[in-house]
């Protein structure tokens, strides 16, 4: 069995220097290769650039969603510091990957899809910071999983090489989030 | 047998929770048959946690009543006209040959996910949906 979780072992699990503010965007370099030129993106996309556009869409949908569900973290009263500065960080990584997706999909041509008005979040399963952290511990394991299943369908390889830049850093998060309540934070050498 | 109901338990827990948590240590004990396959299916079913959940719409569309209804037919959610038009009938072959290889199955799909390759996980994954379908996460409000 594993311990129970204590809130002063989150706080131990979770370095000051994990939550340092990044002012402005910073680029990653998959980013700016993705960014600068369209004509060089475009060329590269071929045929597949629907599939390409309909892809990026969908893990933009689901970006949107985690930016929100953070927010939802955020005010949710639950989250004490530092997870809370945990979690704004993270969100601000999603508001860059949401930004970089949309900013692609408009260059290849393509209409982003915009953040919906409502999303169902199990809020009546979110009671403490503990439930929090796990839920969005959950969101961040699926997103690695939904980015791991779009680096083989790109068509483009520009496109397949900033899914897997995304990835590492929400597989980051996943593991983190993991560490802070107590869980074996990298459970397995290998992500599915 | 107290290991078996703590096993029913957690696999109870698992259906409620419909986003099924990493829950260390559940796939040690051998369980038998049936309720084992569902709960490796629900560990594989964390793979779509990213846009899907059983009982509500996110970036893809909720699970609830999957077995037996129509592609594409959840009311009001966005789908591909792909998925619209596909005529498909969700039922444990044709899932097994979406879940697969999503963009072969049905090239249009705005799924842009390569698939469950692994025969034994879409097995599992697929006896998660049909039990999760029943549990009480997918049960109509009282
Ligand atoms: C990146 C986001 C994403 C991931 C990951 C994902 N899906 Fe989907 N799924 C979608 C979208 C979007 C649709 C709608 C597709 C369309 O309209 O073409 C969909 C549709 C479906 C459908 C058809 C449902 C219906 O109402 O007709 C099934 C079944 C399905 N997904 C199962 C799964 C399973 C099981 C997994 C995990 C192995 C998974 N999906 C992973 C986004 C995703």
């Amino acid at each position: 069995m594993k311990p129970a979780v204590d809130i002063g072992s989150i706080v131990h699990a979770i370095p000051r220097r994990a939550f340092i503010a990044h002012s402005g965007l910073l680029l990653s370099g998959a980013a700016v290769a993705l960014l600068s030129g369209r004509d060089a993106l475009a060329a590269k996309a071929g045929h597949g650039a629907e599939s390409d556009l309909r892809i990026l869409n969908t893990a933009l949908g689901a970006e949107l969603e985690a930016i929100a569900a953070y927010q939802v973290g955020a005010e949710s009263g639950l989250l004490q510091k530092p997870a809370l500065d945990l979690a704004l960080t993270f969100q601000g990584h999603h508001k860059q990957h949401a930004e970089l997706l949309s900013g692609t999909i408009a260059k290849l041509g393509g209409k982003p899809v915009s953040a919906r008005d409502k999303y169902a979040f199990p809020v009546d399963t979110l009671k403490t910071q503990v439930d929090v952290l796990r839920f969005a511990a959950g969101l961040e394991k699926g997103a690695v999983s939904a980015y791991l299943g779009a680096i083989p369908v790109f068509g483009n390889r520009d496109l397949a090489k900033a899914a897997g830049s995304i990835l590492g850093d929400e597989a980051m998060h996943w593991a983190i989030l993991r560490n802070a309540v107590g869980d074996v934070p990298v459970p397995e050498a290998f992500v599915s | 047998m107290p290991a078996f109901r703590r096993r029913a338990g957690l696999l109870a827990a698992l259906l409620a929770a419909g986003l099924a948590f990493a829950s260390q240590g559940a796939g040690t004990a051998a369980a038998s048959g049936a309720d084992a396959a569902v709960e490796r299916g629900a560990r594989v079913y964390e793979r779509c946690a990213a846009c899907h959940a059983l009982d509500a719409d996110r970036t893809g569309p909720r699970h609830c009543g999957l077995l037996g209804r129509r592609a594409g037919s959840v009311p009001g959610f966005p789908y591909s006209p792909a998925m619209r038009r596909s005529r498909i009938v969700w039922t444990e072959a044709s899932l097994d040959r979406f879940l697969k290889a999503p963009l072969q199955a049905l090239p249009g799909t705005s799924m842009g996910y390569d698939g469950v390759k692994d025969e034994r996980e879409r097995r599992d994954l697929i006896a998660y949906l049909r039990a999760a379908g029943q549990g009480p996460r997918c049960k109509p409000p009282e």
